[in-house]
């Protein structure tokens, strides 16, 4: 099964050929790197930018504006905070134009922890990205979803943001992508950029790669369950999955609700799943001060309240400068295993 | 005394001073065409300040005292939608570069009266904050600068066509922004040579803040030849110079395909903005007087037909004002409306 790197790299491939990609660009995006997380290797249309994080947000504001779709990377999220207006400026040129223009780019970049990357390789941005009027944004949490995602970011004609969970981005997935060869050493063989010298290598892309035509905004039931439902989206998605596996074996069954698409969202899913179980839970590891979360807690209560059983919940990170490079500082500043596991139990078990 | 070389207000001097002869390069029909496109707009930019003070707007910015260059830019624009055609990202101090291109004034006192009507933005922003993608002109903003880091990615198109180009403008406080130096770093890299024409108008102001406080560099333009780039400055405030100055740059960037720092030295003639008052400032040359000398001289325009000429825009502006007032304000029911292509914003 691929990778997230690998379903992300096979998505550009396949935008190369069907979809009008003409500009994959970031710092070391191109050759011999193809992106920090390789996302990019092998990719005919990828190139190196100069290491400018706003230069790069522009350049992908003016090709859309230009018509002429790309996808830009920041290297990691913890420097796209000096391109804000830039990003807000993407957000609002159609709505400032009063509709005359749109503008089509997309953004990726990884974000989170898990990686042990310390004070500045392990922010996350869905808190921040949120707040930005105009973009679509997207977190994955699957290679296959990784694939579908970029392909529906690709295809749309707004600015989308495209979250890269990097704990999750060398995991490989439990679905084979459609066209993508079943055995992992040949797919390596095909798309993965040796070591050493590269300068000759060219990828041997799998043939029969499809649209999955997976669309934006539309969550996913990982779990079916009856006595609560979790939200969650990104590292913790899996969490939570485990979580709730665990939890069965108890006999709470818990629903999972992959978000993947973080705005605009799936409202309709995440509300008749709490209209069923009547008890909500919201993961996430950004900071929990002003956390996207918040507003799904505040809109469940806006308009489920008489019908829950017990109080909605948010399992954040921890209102932090940064996380620490520490293992103990990093587990104890963003929800693990045993956060969520403990959440979940004790909401379930809230009397109602 | 001995001027010093890094007080702009001294080198400012021979560059905003408008020679006395008589004898135009240009000919005589397009310094004429020029000239009335300067008038309307200095009429259309005098008549959206007296909507401010008459609180039929709410604020007022524009580029009164930029005519002389931002007329012959709109003028020998390659006009049209998509990338064969040049892409414009303007800042706001852009009416002469609008009207000389085609718009028509009516709208800008729309953007101003922020009605409904207004084809720029349906009342949502400032005057002078333009939009038109018929022409290519991306939305003006009122941040500063962002607008050289988005033409970078239209000069990465446009380096894939054969002789259209990207149009940046600024002024040239923004220059200290680091958007600045990323156009340049960006449009002059090894074998990726971008064709963007990069403009100052200098009118040696930031806001309150004159150029001289904040400004070391002798000439901004000067900063483009770090990067190899062919740069230099004009004076903005005479029309031959400002119509063959443009046209150098701008024919090099469109045959040579590589990028351009034009600086262009400008005066400021109703201050940064209403926020300064909108006052006829004291002591700044204007273009337009100057001009219309010359044409006297010339045997182009007597004063008398200038004088006819202004107070006949100065009319017909003020009855459109009067006409705009009555146009619907926009309805409180589309706040949502195009917050994405085809789609309201609210949450689903």
């Amino acid at each position: 099964m691929a990778t997230m790197a690998q379903a992300i790299r096979m998505a550009l491939h396949y935008g190369e050929e069907h979809l009008g990609l003409k500009d994959v660009f970031g710092e070391d995006v191109g050759q011999p790197l193809g992106g920090a997380f390789t996302c990019t290797q092998g990719l005919k249309t990828s190139w190196n930018s100069p290491l400018d994080e706003r230069g790069i947000i522009g350049a992908a504001m003016g090709l859309g504006f230009a018509g002429s779709r790309c996808v830009a990377e920041v290297q990691f999220c913890d420097y796209i905070y000096n391109t804000i207006d830039l990003l807000k400026l993407a957000g609002n040129a159609c709505w400032s134009s009063n509709g005359d223009w749109n503008v089509p780019m997309t953004v990726m970049t990884p974000v989170g922890s898990g990686i042990r990357g310390s004070i500045y390789h392990s922010h996350s941005f869905d808190a921040t990205m949120t707040h930005i009027p105009g973009w679509k944004i997207v977190m994955p949490s699957t290679p296959l979803d990784a694939y579908g995602l970029m392909q529906a970011c690709l295809k749309d004609p707004n600015p989308t943001m495209f979250l890269v969970p990097k704990a999750l981005i060398r995991v490989r997935g439990e679905e084979l992508i459609p066209g993508e060869p079943e055995n992992e050493k040949e797919l390596r063989e095909r798309i993965d950029a040796p070591l050493g010298d590269r300068s000759k290598w060219r990828a041997r892309w799998p043939e029969g790669l499809i649209d999955l035509e997976m669309p934006l905004s539309q969550a996913k039931i990982v779990r079916e369950g009856e006595s609560l439902t979790v939200v969650s989206y990104g590292r913790t998605l899996p969490l939570c999955v485990q979580a709730a596996d665990q939890l069965r074996e108890e006999g709470t069954t818990v629903e999972v609700i992959d978000l993947r698409t973080l705005w605009p969202y799936d409202w309709a899913t995440i509300r008749a799943s709490i209209g069923k179980t009547r008890r909500a839970v919201f993961v996430n590891e950004d900071t929990e001060v002003t956390n996207f979360g918040e507003h799904l807690l505040r809109r469940t209560v806006d308009e489920c309240f008489y019908e829950l059983e017990a109080r909605p919940r948010l399992l954040a990170g921890e209102f932090l400068p940064g996380i620490g490079l520490a293992d103990p500082l990093e587990a104890a500043s963003v929800p693990q295993l045993h956060h969520i596991r403990d959440l979940l139990r004790e909401v379930a078990r809230e009397a109602a | 005394m001995k001027a010093n070389p890094r007080d702009p207000s001294a080198s400012r001097a021979p560059l905003v001073q408008v020679e006395g002869g008589a004898k135009f390069r240009l000919a005589p029909e397009i310094v004429l065409k020029t000239h009335d496109l300067i008038v309307r707009s200095r009429c259309l930019e005098e008549r959206l300040i007296q909507m401010y003070k008459q609180n039929d707007g709410y604020f007022w910015i524009g580029g009164p005292g930029e005519e002389c260059f931002n007329v012959p830019l709109g003028l020998n624009v390659k006009k049209g939608q998509g990338p064969k055609f040049d892409i414009l990202h303007l800042h706001y101090r852009s009416s002469a570069i609008l009207l000389a291109m085609g718009a028509e004034p009516i709208d800008s006192i729309r953007q101003m009266k922020n009605v409904a009507t207004d084809p720029y933005s349906g009342g949502r922003n400032f005057s002078n904050h333009y939009s038109r993608r018929e022409w290519n002109v991306v939305p003006v903003t009122s941040t500063i600068e962002t607008q050289y880091a988005s033409a970078i990615g239209s000069g990465i198109a446009h380096r894939r066509e054969k002789d259209s180009i990207t149009i940046v403008n600024g002024g040239d406080a923004g220059t200290a922004e680091g958007e600045f130096a990323s156009c340049m770093i960006w449009s002059t890299r090894p074998r990726e040579e971008l064709p963007i024409l990069m403009i100052v108008t200098n009118n040696g102001w930031g806001i309150s803040t004159p150029s001289s406080q904040v400004q070391g560099a002798h000439r901004i333009s000067d900063r483009g030849k770090a990067f190899g780039m062919k740069c230099g400055t004009i004076n903005g405030m005479d029309l031959d110079e400002a119509w063959y100055g443009l046209k150098e740059y701008m024919d090099y960037v469109r045959t040579e395909r590589k990028p351009a720092l034009l600086e262009v030295m400008v005066t400021r003639l109703y201050g940064h903005s209403s926020a300064t008052g909108a006052n006829l400032v004291g002591g700044e040359a204007d273009p337009l007087k100057a001009l219309e000398a010359k044409m006297a001289r010339a045997g182009l325009l007597s004063p008398e037909e200038a004088k006819k000429m202004y107070d006949d825009y100065t009319q017909s502006f003020r009855e459109m004002a009067k006409k705009v007032k009555e146009e619907p304000m926009p309805d409180p029911s589309t706040i949502y409306d195009h917050v994405y292509h085809g789609q309201k914003g609210r949450y689903w």
